[in-house]
């Protein structure tokens, strides 16, 4: 046992900041002063703009912090001793008091960035497979209905019921059934699946673990991009650790249950996060999306019934389990219940992961809890729900954030990503960009997807050009209505949404005069 | 004492030069995997740095399938490269996050400092760059990520650093 123990993120946003050299530093002044002490490399806890954010359990038991940590001020932050949690530059004192951190709910997240990701120990010191034992007490049906009772919705982007597709597998005859994990987080301003696969990896084994065993699915897959190499390395990691303390395998924890999980990787393909897509990459395939019917629930990954959810969604699971349906249920808004892991992206002052109950409003997340942009020039317009997402003006800043709420202003919140811009922002620009995406990304099975997507790019550059705007104009609103009616999936038809958004609500972007409501601000 | 996971980045200058033999090992140690193309198709690539071509009708064989439906698997994914990289890879990535940070200027700034465009390999094989539609870093954008390292944040300081890795 070390006599000292500090914790140097291994979350790839703290590593792409410096968080390896930082951890490196530390080793190497440990060393050369013969100081026993561990280095953690635990997850982030989401507050990015302060990474890589050095935690340090004092002598007295308490956790501060100091950040952001450069390599160079490892040296004085010894000297001026860190190790007891005296008070130095970058001193952050219990990061869970800085604002942004103690107005959050965190259920989902309640682990990330505090454990060792890799350690099980810690893992369940920390109310770690709780839910489980609960779920193997209760049995599957009981199961199935206390994730009903919680109104979980898919964190993905759908919002629809998890329980209800947990109970359509379940009342599949008894056969080979699989639970799928979608972890190809492709959304750009998301990275709340990449956090807590990173940060507390055996969450995500305990909530595919209780939804084989609620659903009679002895296998499960976690389809994980390929952009997240940390990501695939901490799941591996745990789950090798998992099996070998008897959590996955036969007779999970000692129960009649048996279940077993990999990781498989995906290869840079965005249409593979829409779930038919995923399963035929899965079954080693042209990432090329299905028709609906038959539901995955019915015949998914080779035909099987099958759970398909997000990685928020499965990690939601053990919580509810743990807590009960109603602890879950008792936040939230409207028909959103429970909390959302929200991530403030792009041009924002303080980045990062904000988990909180429904309701909340688009303002006060971007204003309040963002702080604006990092520019400090104001903000303009702000993605929600990733590239398929709409962009929103300040106008429309008292939205709350809730899926009935966002689809109402012709919006979704998607995944949970805000990606905020500044007034140098073109919305034309963000608009042909939204098509191209689509083209680029499009797997060609549908032709409104295959064909508008392109169509819609040579549109808009003519429209940039001032090309006989209007009647181009009237084109790209022909063919966003085409796309949204006609795609197969949500590629094509959720493509309108940015470039629909844009149009409205920044006519002038486009050579159309101002909004009213914009220019009475 | 440190604990955690390591990612494993791709070591340039390791990759093996593409054998039958070889190719045939690495599916055979696959054969057992439920929809093994694509765990095999990664697997071609971390050894011999690309798919080779040759590789593609021994898969088919081993797996019951048409060279067309594994030649049709690998030409879908924008991950698998048919020929090998130049020595350095660098991806920067041009999604809506780091493009809210300035990632247009950014990204043609990597591709002047390193004299290359964007989706190709420079003629003396020093460096690939590439686009990516997100790393997930996007509270720190814009990012990148240069012979499997991430960067986040990049900035003049940093595209600095990239090139002159990039000329070693």
């Amino acid at each position: 046992m070390s006599a000292h123990k500090i914790y140097v993120p291994g979350d790839a946003a703290a590593v792409a900041l410096g968080a390896d050299k930082v951890a490196q530093a530390f080793a190497d002044a440990f060393k050369a002063k013969g100081l026993d002490v561990q280095i953690v490399r635990n997850g982030s806890r989401g507050m990015h703009w302060l990474e890589p954010l050095v935690e340090v359990v004092t002598p007295f038991g308490r956790r501060v912090g100091y950040g952001p940590v450069n390599p160079k001020d490892v040296g004085p932050l010894l000297e001026a001793g860190l190790l007891e949690g005296q008070s130095a530059s970058l001193y952050l004192g219990n990061v869970e008091k800085i604002p942004f951190f103690a107005k959050q709910q965190r259920f989902t997240f309640a682990r990330c960035g505090i454990v060792d990701p890799l350690s099980l120990d810690d893992y369940k010191a920390h109310d770690g497979y709780k839910g489980l034992a609960r779920a193997i007490e209760l049995g599957g049906p009981a199961t199935v209905e206390e994730v009903f009772d919680s109104g979980l919705r898919g964190r993905g982007g759908a919002g629809f019921p998890t329980g209800i597709k947990w109970r359509t597998v379940a009342q599949t005859p008894p056969q080979q059934k699989y639970i799928v994990c979608n972890a190809d987080e492709g959304d750009s301003g998301t990275f709340a699946d990449r956090m807590i696969m990173e940060g507390d990896p055996f969450t995500l084994i305990e909530g595919m673990t209780i939804a084989g065993l609620a659903v009679g699915a002895t296998k499960g897959y976690v389809y994980c991009r390929s952009e997240y190499p940390h990501a695939i390395a901490a799941m591996n990691g745990a789950i090798k650790i998992a099996r070998k303390a008897g959590y996955l395998g036969q007779r999970i924890a000692g129960s009649d249950y048996d279940f077993d999980m990999e990781v498989r990787v995906g290869a840079g393909a965005y249409v593979c996060g829409e779930e038919t897509s995923l399963l035929e990459s899965l079954e080693g395939r042209r990432g090329l999306v299905r028709a609906k019917p038959p539901l995955p629930a019915h015949k998914g990954l080779f035909g099987r019934p099958t759970v398909i959810n997000n990685v928020v969604s499965l990690c939601s699971v053990p919580f509810i389990l743990a807590n009960g349906a109603k602890t879950y249920s008792d936040v939230g808004f409207g028909r959103s219940r429970g909390t959302m892991p929200i991530q403030l992206a792009g041009n924002v002052k303080y980045g990062g992961l904000f988990e909180c109950a429904f309701g909340i409003t688009l303002g006060e997340l971007v204003e309040e809890v963002g702080g604006g942009t990092f520019t400090g020039r104001p903000v303009r317009a702000v993605q929600v729900g990733g590239p398929l997402g709409a962009y929103f003006p300040t106008s429309l800043f008292d939205t709350e954030f809730d899926y009935e709420a966002f689809a109402k202003k012709d919006g979704l919140i998607g995944h949970g990503g805000i990606v905020i811009f500044d007034d140098t922002v073109d919305m034309a620009r963000q608009a042909r960009f939204a098509m191209e995406f689509c083209g680029v990304e499009s797997c060609g099975k549908c032709t409104p997807c295959r064909i508008g997507a392109v169509r819609g790019v040579e549109t808009l550059d003519k429209v940039i050009a001032g090309q006989d705007r209007e009647r181009n104009l009237q084109v790209v609103e022909d063919l966003c209505h085409t796309m949204k009616l006609g795609s197969l999936c949500a590629l094509g038809g959720f493509t309108p949404y940015p470039v629909m958004s844009a149009i409205t609500h920044f006519p002038e972007d486009f050579g159309r005069g101002a909004p009213l409501s914009v220019a009475a601000e | 004492m440190t604990t955690g996971y390591a990612a494993t980045s791709a070591a340039r200058g390791r990759y093996e030069a593409w054998t039958p033999a070889r190719g045939t090992e690495i599916i055979a140690d696959h054969l057992a995997m439920e929809g093994a193309t694509l765990p095999i198709l990664h697997a071609m690539q971390e050894t011999f740095g690309y798919v080779p071509q040759d590789a593609v009708p021994l898969i088919a064989d081993a797996l019951n399938l048409s060279r067309a439906e594994v030649h049709g698997t690998m030409t879908f994914y924008h991950d698998f490269r048919h020929e090998p990289a130049g020595k350095h890879v660098v991806k920067v990535c041009v999604a809506e996050a780091c493009q809210a940070a300035g990632g247009h200027v950014t990204s043609a700034q990597v591709s002047k400092a390193l004299d290359c465009a964007f989706g190709e390999t420079r003629p003396d094989g020093q460096v690939t760059l590439e686009p990516i539609y997100c790393l997930g870093l996007c509270s720190c954008s814009p990012s990148a990520m240069v012979n499997g390292r991430l960067i986040g944040r990049l900035d003049d300081e940093a595209i600095e650093e990239i090139a002159a890795e990039c000329r070693s």
